[in-house]
């Protein structure tokens, strides 16, 4: 009898712990890139946001159409000035390791991102004065001017929250083993190998979190990425080639999910750095007869099997800012010859064209080159190493740079540091009086009729100089396996996992 | 023997200085700046130039030597500018998982190499001398990153035996370990078993016409002794070299393979870390990798003398 009892009781636990290993969920994310330190206030990869999506919650958050949402924030207020910006918490919050998320720890936060060595989101907040403390849960920023991209930010890494017990015991190695308010938390990372990260079981939105744990696998090659969602190695995976979507979508136990990037992809036009003086930096109708000479379409559906969206600005044209009056010029290469010759220059005008390396990338110089070459330029294609033409794009060593931004929230956030004369990023050296007034007056307004029609203005100015000749928006690929159940893809391109389900 | 050795190991020491000063000036040979590639996105003046001070870069190029190396001689390898981790924890952290790599690659290409270079010796001229050789042709001239894909295709997607991609270490579950490392081991195998066939069959053909052997046979002793204690033994020389040769590029890591298995190994590493500037770790990874290479070749030295006792002299 004692063995019958033993051997049921045996029998039972076993059962417990199958139907415990069953019940444990777990999604399998392939990234494109190995993220760099997960650490909100010094990271700056966007692969790296794909993780904090599941581990850092944010103040505000985005939708599907841009607007900004409550996230551990309930509630913003603009002061009548613009120069105070009150932030109303949501209660009983707590970080991965216990401590409350209140005023002070939220003032803690952001004056870490403003203040610690090296911090990547000092820029950022940098129209942040300081911040008080009004009640338990209400912090104020007092700015030093009124800055309308501010709650935009605070949407990304500069709003997310850490535990400041955690980020004082650890210093700069905070991202080693960072604590945050987000669905999930950290347990392990093995660098270029996997992220793992398991349900953080306090919360504040847990009725919404079905899956235990999380595992990023980062796998370069997108290939071999698709090829481990395929065999049932991964459940999701980011960054799917636009060549690869027929594929994925024959397959009957696969999803796709897409949206237009917030980012563009464009070839920044060296105007003020040219030491060659070639005619494409010294003349605005050279510019212009270059961007007559392509045909964004035939580009689109060449390279990318018509998958990505064609564009003439900072923002695509699905974008709420984006100006329909100011629509994609046509190819017309009688134009633009007819140009180069009231511009005084003889053709072929030779440009060197930096681009780099990478199948995207290169393939969209190519094709440019053919274009362009019908209407007289000579595009000398020079593959270059990332980093080093990085490098090269800051000494003014390029006549035009192929290069891609991933987008931002705010309009500013895609034009001010590209375009702005004393902006890091303006590689093209464009110096334009009233082009930088109508991007500072753009911070200073809220209202967004009013911002638009600042911007129209700098659009205006912006085409006829052309520092940048933007090409088209990539669309951001997500394929799942169709057991996931809820994913929803937004602009940002972020994978968002809370209500995720796995059958 | 212990002399010889003695004089061994302290060349050692002249030889990783050189290397150590060689990685660091070709390193920053290369243009690109490892503050702007830390920033990415994110490129503030101001962060950038407190990036270059943190981490000296702002200092003349024979005064950071002098900060890396002092920081080596006292065990620390500094820290990586992407993530912050400690070079030597990245490379106690990936020399495992390449060490296991290279140990299976190394175990597969001896197994098939050598016995399919004995077979093609002895059967010099037979249909199993050209089989062989077909297959040595065929393991040179495949590209690893071909294989890699094909053989992922094949056991992975069509058949769902094996995972696509992805590590698990052998102390976690070693059948997973196994199944995870056969298909980059094997295609890495698979063009040193090549290499190694063809210089087996040589170094065999050559032996088997020597006077000894000839000597060997008329003593009356079998074929197989012939090949297996007398021809095999001297024939076997060059080929430890090679493989001990093979053996260090493997532990230095295989970038390809390692990309396309996702393993993430000493390969991976040291591609990321040239790509993202990131000073620390190619250093750091070059001069254990030179360390290993060179106690790689002393070990077939000292196997040389065990194999040919002429050698010991």
């Amino acid at each position: 009898m004692r063995i019958v009892l033993m051997a049921a009781t045996a029998a039972a636990l076993l059962l417990s712990l199958a139907a415990n290993v069953q019940a444990e969920t777990s999604l399998r994310i392939g990234l494109a890139e190995d993220p760099d330190i997960l650490d909100p206030t010094m990271a700056r990869t966007y692969v790296g946001r794909i993780v904090f999506a599941a581990l850092c919650d944010k103040l505000f958050d985005i939708d599907e159409k841009l607007n900004i949402v409550p996230q551990l924030a309930l509630s913003h207020e603009t002061s009548a000035d613009g120069k105070e910006v009150t932030i109303r918490l949501r209660p009983g919050v707590k970080f991965q390791d216990g401590e409350p998320l209140d005023a002070e720890a939220a003032k803690f936060s952001l004056e870490r991102h403003l203040t610690f060595p090296g911090s990547f989101r000092k820029p950022e907040l940098a129209s942040v004065d300081h911040i008080d403390v009004v009640d338990p849960l209400t912090i104020k920023l007092v700015l030093k001017a009124p800055f309308s991209p501010l709650i935009a930010q605070l949407t990304d890494r500069a709003g997310m929250m850490v535990s400041p017990k955690a980020a004082k015991a650890e210093g700069d190695k905070f991202g080693l083993h960072p604590v945050c308010a987000g669905p999930y938390k950290f347990v392990e990372r093995v660098q270029q190998d996997r992220i793992v990260l398991e349900k953080f079981a306090d919360y504040w939105n847990k009725d919404n979190v079905f899956i235990d744990r999380i595992v990023y696998l980062p796998i370069v090659d997108p290939t071999v990425r698709l090829a481990n969602l395929k065999s049932g190695g991964l459940d999701l995976i980011e960054r799917v080639l636009a060549t690869d979507l027929k594929d994925v979508r024959a397959d009957s136990r696969l999803k796709v999910s897409s949206a237009i990037e917030l980012g563009y992809q464009g070839v920044t036009l060296n105007i003020g750095k040219d030491k060659a003086k070639g005619p494409l930096s010294q003349s605005a109708k050279v510019r212009q007869a270059l961007e007559l000479s392509i045909d964004r379409e035939a580009m689109n559906q060449v390279v990318f099997n018509g998958e990505f969206k064609p564009g003439n600005q900072w923002v695509s044209p699905e974008h709420p800012y984006y100006q329909a009056d100011f629509p994609i010029r046509p190819r017309n290469v009688e134009r633009a010859k007819a140009l180069l010759k009231e511009a005084g220059v003889t053709p072929p005008v030779s440009v060197d064209f930096m681009v780099p390396k990478g199948p995207e990338t290169e393939g969209t110089a190519q094709v440019m080159q053919a274009m362009a070459a019908e209407a007289g330029f000579d595009l000398k294609i020079r593959v270059t190493e990332f980093a080093t033409s990085l490098k090269q794009a800051e000494a003014g060593e390029y006549q035009a740079y192929m290069l891609a931004w991933s987008g931002r929230i705010d309009p500013d956030g895609n034009s001010y540091v590209f375009l702005h004369s004393n902006a890091p990023q303006n590689y093209s050296a464009w110096n334009n009086a009233e082009a930088d007034k109508a991007l500072d007056d753009a911070r200073l307004t809220t209202d967004m009729t009013q911002r638009k029609a600042i911007y129209a203005k700098l659009t205006k100015l912006e085409q006829e100089d052309e520092p940048i000749l933007y090409l088209y928006h990539r669309r951001i690929i997500i394929a799942q396996t169709t057991k996931l159940e809820g994913y929803k893809q937004m602009p940002d391109g972020l994978v968002r996992v809370v209500g995720l389900k796995l059958k | 023997m212990l002399n010889f050795l003695a004089k061994r190991l302290v060349q050692i020491v002249p030889t990783l200085f050189f290397v150590s000063i060689l990685i660091f000036s070709l390193q920053h040979l290369l243009p690109g700046d490892p503050a702007l590639v830390m920033a990415g996105e994110e490129r503030d003046p101001a962060v950038i130039a407190q990036i270059r001070a943190q981490y000296h870069l702002d200092q003349p190029f024979p005064v950071q030597y002098v900060y890396w190396i002092k920081g080596v001689l006292s065990g620390d390898f500094g820290e990586s500018l992407r993530n912050k981790m400690p070079v030597l924890s990245l490379i106690a952290q990936k020399l495992p998982v390449t060490m296991q790599l290279a140990g299976m690659a190394i175990v597969i290409a001896f197994l098939i190499g050598i016995p399919a270079g004995i077979v093609s010796a002895v059967k010099k001229g037979t249909a199993w001398d050209y089989g062989a050789n077909l297959f040595a042709l065929w393991g040179i001239s495949t590209p690893n990153f071909w294989l890699g894909i094909m053989l992922i295709f094949l056991f992975s997607i069509e058949l769902g035996w094996l995972p696509a991609s992805g590590y698990v270490p052998l102390s976690e579950d070693w059948r997973a370990s196994l199944a995870a490392t056969i298909m980059p081991a094997f295609v890495l195998g698979n063009a040193i078993a090549a290499i190694l066939m063809r210089h087996t069959r040589s170094a065999m053909l050559q032996v088997l016409e020597s006077d000894y052997v000839r000597t060997a046979r008329a003593k009356g002793l079998s074929e197989r002794a012939v090949i297996l204690k007398h021809a095999m033994r001297n024939a076997l020389t060059p080929i430890i070299t090679l493989g001990a040769l093979e053996l260090g590029t493997l532990l230095s890591g295989a970038v390809l393979t390692e990309q396309i298995f996702s393993i993430p190994g000493f390969g991976k590493l040291i591609v990321d870390a040239v790509f993202n500037r990131d000073y620390a770790v190619v250093q750091g990874v070059v001069l254990v990798t030179a360390t290993i290479y060179i106690t790689l070749n002393l070990i077939a030295d000292i196997a040389y003398i065990l194999v040919n006792p002429r050698l010991r002299g």
